[in-house]
């Protein structure tokens, strides 16, 4: 059944159902003869195209994660404080913000930052990496009793697509990639490796006459020995087994999977990602997004620097300030800017304190998340942190303004994308729950 | 159909026993290592002797490490007579009982049932739920000995005793007790509670008393494994005290099947959560209005209070009793409060006096708490059957409604002293346990002779009723350890090489990884996924498994070995399915190996395997 919400926004809208419907039967219609992998291809983008242009409010369609693992540190990327206490070896340069600055390992993104909304005052009550990274994922807690979904399979559960690839894709994923949770395992991201490699288990290591003949085999002898005396519809009302099987077959010689071929870009392109898993999945990244694909993850780790915390966050802030900075550039050039929102950062922070080992550890209460695109406001800092050590050593808060709860922020970006997060959904545990608890912070918003 | 069977190769137990005979003959213990002669030598040679004595033995311990590692320990090859065939009495008479029930229930609805199942089948039910896989070719030969009459009770039995199962339960378990999250670094660890739940499985330790343990643990996490129930709610903003909130919840869920997480925050204003004090004996749904009240909030919070007894001052000493401390700002409450811990129902089973976790546990495990008792039989149903008797698996209301069987199996399992064992044996034993997936359209049934056969169909409703076998998905793991077991002629168990048994381990982690491990939530009906069905099309899991290679793979051998193409399709079938083929099966598949020859007819089997392991039979319990 059809929510008001889906009624009343976006690509959700009885309306624009009816659009895509009918650009898709329309390019089907037309262009008859072509095959059916392109034909897909051609009306999706039609209707994606259609999506962008009908909309009467400002809301995101697409997600982009750019998910720093092992918690970066705010003082070496977004929020230096160079030259005090607690500064340590980082140098401070200017933005094309006025008056705000970023810490010298971060030159390209801090050119873009007249476009993006950073805030300055995460905060969160887990400083364990793997709760932590369940917290920032999903906006909830670890809960014993439930899996919350992460806020991609939320916004793809929200949303329609008939693609013939994943609508949810996790690029590099470490140990805790994006989850389905209550909402079935059908919304769980689908993981791919460094792009330059061929899509895991998309080429079948049979020659393709072999294939088909077990394809055949298993469908006309082994399957129909098993309905045999069994429920009517088998597949249907029951296993979903054989359905399957046809859609990975699909998968495998779709005309959308080329979304995840880099090798096709112009070398300028490639360049500007910089030469590194992370850089070609943030490519990756933007050709999925641009074939219709809603939410990918890429995920940079390596961040957790308690040894050695300067060369270490430079290290990866090498890494991500090209492909940041060049994903944001190619989702502009590619007009998709404004209807994706970008979201980089981590589980959270790192402590003031430089440690003994020249490390910083764990610090969830004043660490920084970079956002971009969509509905998001342009050129717009939340939120700040002190300098004075002793003051944030003792009591953490009291060294953060505007304090922004993970809830919240989780809030603020479901509403971007227009979806009512106050609506409960039924969860396996029998007990109705809101998709988030959070407020919305109105300030990170585009007026 | 029946495979005429070629005379039995002169090589004791080795693959082509399994492949073409159903009477393998006992293997020799393996021989590690062996003696030679030695001669003395002039003194003046002393040293260049001794360096080369010790080369020698250096290798020679090299070579008995990796003859060790890689030999098979002395192997099953025939039923022992140290199992037992027979069903208890006590046993038999409890599953009567349950059938009696249910038949009752079934009557009622007027609905068809299913005939019982063939011996294969049931007995590859019970593999996939205590060891986690179907069986091999080996055990098939095995039990293929024995009168069958016989085979389920053996198996059964003999896997009871197999370390495989304790392992096994042991990590269902460990899911509903501390889930699947690698918790707090240091003071966390599960590998250890995994087995030393595994090690009261074994000795069947009453379940009882394993709860008891568990829950009023104190001692390092190393030292008393069973402390990691506590230590893995342990955070480092909790001051060394384990999550009270969080082990009261699984605790309530685990052990007594009561979801009262809702009421952490609220009164239960949905009327979903019913505390009744139940009086032992009395019929639930009796006067079950007159005696249940709903749930409060203070009712969650004095449950989480017990456990705000543990502390742990210094890691080195680990999880102690400690006195009470809990306090909670109600809802709506202007102030903090302290919570004293009491029990939400049956107060009159709480002990007055002991330490504060054993009261809670004593109460627990009550014999007269029937809770627990239920939620135990459910969750063991589910393992057995893939779907427990009541949906959710951890939500049991305490005044009923139950499904007919549960408290009749409930009931046994207190008499019993809470004897796990006994409770797997009574389930399989019965009817349910037994009867096929599904009913041919010629079949007369108990429930409907009366009914038109040719309208028979099975439905949902049959599922519910257990008139036919429910079909529930296989669990990755479940997935990933047939795959590999099916691609091995022998069983690969406690006696199998450490090479073999990691290479089982490692796979399994691998491919459930790559599946997507259902966590804590392996008994939710899950569907599945495209990312999984290219997974086992086009992964390497699969191909490696069924590729042509004649050391490994049971395909590569079963093309070597098996004297004709009927006989490697009827083993192939065997080996994946754990089932011969049908006419029609066995038609088709022919055509595909006729004439093949080395190579091309080992890709043929493999191809073969690689179909079967791909169907929804293989991936599915049935």
């Amino acid at each position: 059944m059809e929510s008001l919400n889906e009624r009343e926004y976006g690509c959700q809208s009885l309306v624009d159902f009816r659009r895509r419907q009918f650009l898709r039967s329309t390019a089907i219609s037309t262009v008859g003869l072509a095959s059916a992998g392109s034909l897909t291809h051609f009306a999706e983008r039609l209707a994606r195209a259609s999506e962008s242009k009908q909309a009467n409010k400002l809301l995101a369609k697409n997600l982009i994660i750019l998910w720093m693992q092992g918690g970066p540190s705010q003082l070496e990327t977004f929020d230096p404080h160079a030259g005090t206490k607690i500064g340590g070896e980082v140098k401070a340069i200017s933005t094309s913000l006025a008056d705000i600055q970023f810490a010298h390992t971060m030159p390209k993104t801090a050119e873009l930052m007249h476009q993006a909304t950073l805030v300055r005052s995460m905060i969160s009550r887990e400083g364990d990496h793997e709760r932590a990274t369940y917290n920032m994922k999903t906006g909830w807690r670890p809960d014993p009793t439930l899996i919350h979904p992460a806020i991609g399979s939320v916004v793809c559960h929200n949303t329609s697509d008939n693609l013939e690839i994943p609508r949810h894709v996790s690029i590099l994923s470490g140990e805790w990639p994006a989850r389905g949770g209550y909402l079935g395992s059908e919304l769980d991201a689908f993981k791919i490796d460094d792009p330059k490699n061929p899509l895991p288990n998309l080429i079948s290591y049979t020659a393709p006459e072999v294939l088909e003949k077990r394809l055949a085999d298993l469908q006309n002898v082994v399957e129909k020995e098993f309905r045999r005396g069994r429920i009517r519809n088998l597949d249907k009302e029951k296993t979903m087994h054989e359905s399957s099987t046809g859609r990975a077959r699909t998968m495998m010689s779709s005309e959308q999977i080329k979304a995840f071929d880099i090798g096709s870009e112009a070398k300028n392109v490639l360049d500007s990602f910089g030469d590194t898993p992370f850089g070609r999945g943030c490519l990756a990244a933007v050709r999925l997004i641009e074939q219709g694909v809603r939410c990918v993850e890429v995920e940079l780790s390596g961040w957790d620097s308690h040894v050695e915390n300067h060369a270490l966050q430079s290290g990866r802030c090498n890494i991500l300030d090209s492909g940041l900075h060049a994903l944001i550039t190619q989702l502009q050039e590619r007009g998709l800017f404004e209807d994706t929102v970008v979201m980089c950062g981590g589980e959270f922070g790192r402590t003031p304190q430089i440690n003994v080992a020249g490390g910083r550890d764990h610090w969830p209460t004043g660490f920084s998340t970079f956002l971009a695109g969509g509905p998001m406001r342009r050129g717009y800092v939340h939120g700040k942190t002190t300098s004075e050590l002793m003051q944030r050593e003792k009591d953490p808060l009291s060294g953060v303004e505007n304090a922004v709860r993970i809830e919240d922020l989780h809030a603020t970006l479901l509403h971007s994308f227009g979806l009512d997060f106050t609506q409960e959904l039924q969860t396996p545990i029998g007990r109705p729950l809101a998709i988030s608890q959070g407020n919305i912070i109105k300030d990170l918003l585009q007026a | 159909m029946e495979t005429s069977i070629p005379p039995i190769l002169n090589s004791a137990n080795s693959d082509a026993d399994f492949v073409v005979s159903a009477r393998p003959t006992p293997v020799p213990p393996p021989q590690i290592g062996h003696q030679s002669a030695e001669r003395s030598l002039p003194i003046t040679r002393r040293e260049r002797f001794l360096r080369r004595s010790l080369s020698i033995i250096a290798v020679l311990g090299v070579l008995g490490g990796l003859l060790w590692a890689t030999s098979p320990r002395a192997r099953l090859s025939k039923p022992t007579e140290e199992i037992s065939s027979d069903v208890p009495e006590s046993v038999q008479a409890t599953a009567s009982r349950i059938d009696a029930a249910m038949l009752a229930e079934i009557e009622r609805q007027e609905l068809a049932v299913a005939p019982p199942a063939d011996w294969l089948t049931v007995a590859r039910r019970i593999s996939l739920a205590l060891v986690g896989n179907g069986l091999s070719l080996e055990e098939i030969r095995v039990v293929e000995q024995l009168p069958e009459s016989q085979r389920i009770a053996w198996w059964t039995e003999y896997l009871l005793e197999d370390r495989r199962s304790a392992d096994y339960l042991a990590e269902r378990w460990t899911r509903a007790t501390v889930g699947t999250n690698n918790g707090p670094f240091l003071v966390f660890r599960r590998r250890m509670y995994v087995e030393w739940l595994a090690d009261q499985f074994q000795k069947n330790t009453p379940f009882d008393q394993v709860v008891r343990e568990i829950l009023s643990s104190k001692g390092s996490w190393t030292d008393s494994p069973e402390v990691n129930f506590l230590t893995a709610t342990l955070d480092e903003s909790d001051k060394g005290r384990p999550d009270a909130i969080r082990l009261a919840g699984r605790t309530t869920r685990a052990f007594l099947a009561q979801r009262i997480d809702c009421l952490q925050c609220h009164q239960d204003y949905l009327g979903k959560v019913n505390f009744t004090d139940e009086i032992a004996g009395a019929t639930p749904t009796d006067d079950a209005d007159s005696t249940s009240r709903t749930g409060e909030q203070a009712d969650f919070h004095q449950l989480a209070a017990f456990f705000s007894s543990a502390k742990m001052d210094n890691p080195f000493v680990g999880i102690k009793n400690s006195d009470v401390d809990y306090k909670i700002k109600y809802l709506n409450a202007d102030e903090e409060s302290e919570v004293a811990p009491t029990v939400p129902y049956r107060r009159d089973l709480l002990p007055e006096t002991g330490e504060t976790r054993e009261r809670l546990a004593a109460w627990i495990t009550h014999p007269e708490n029937k809770a627990f008792a239920r939620a135990t039989v459910n969750r063991t149903w589910a393992l057995l059957f893939g779907k427990p008797l009541v949906e959710p698996i951890d939500s049991i209301p305490l005044s009923g409604p139950f499904p007919a069987g549960l408290e009749v199996l409930a009931e046994q399992f207190v008499k019993s002293g809470f004897d796990m064992k006994q409770l797997i044996k009574t389930i399989v034993c019965t009817e349910a346990f037994q009867r096929d997936s599904r009913i041919p359209e010629s079949y007369e049934t108990k429930a409907s002779s009366d009914s038109e056969l040719s309208e028979l169909e099975v439905e949902e409703k049959h599922e519910l009723a257990w008139a036919v076998f429910p079909l529930t998905q296989l669990r990755p793991e479940q997935v990933a350890a047939s795959i590999h077991q099916s691609a091995r002629i022998k069983a690969i168990d406690n006696n199998s090489s450490i090479i073999a048994k990691l290479e089982l381990f490692g796979g399994v982690n691998d491919f459930t990884k790559a599946y997507g491990d259902r966590g804590d939530e392996e008994f939710t009906p899950q569907t599945v996924t495209i990312p999984q069905r290219l997974l086992v099309m086009n992964g390497s899991y699969v191909s490696e498994h069924v590729d042509n290679n004649p050391i490994a793979n049971a395909s590569s051998r079963i093309a070597m070995l098996a004297g004709n193409d009927k006989l490697a399709i009827e083993t192939a079938y065997l080996s994946v399915l754990n089932r011969k083929p049908s006419g029609a099966e066995l038609t088709a598949f022919c055509d595909r190996l006729h004439d093949t020859r080395g190579d091309a007819r080992s890709k043929a089997v493999g191809s073969l395997f690689w179909t079967l392991i791909n169907s929804t039979e293989f991936q599915w319990n049935h």
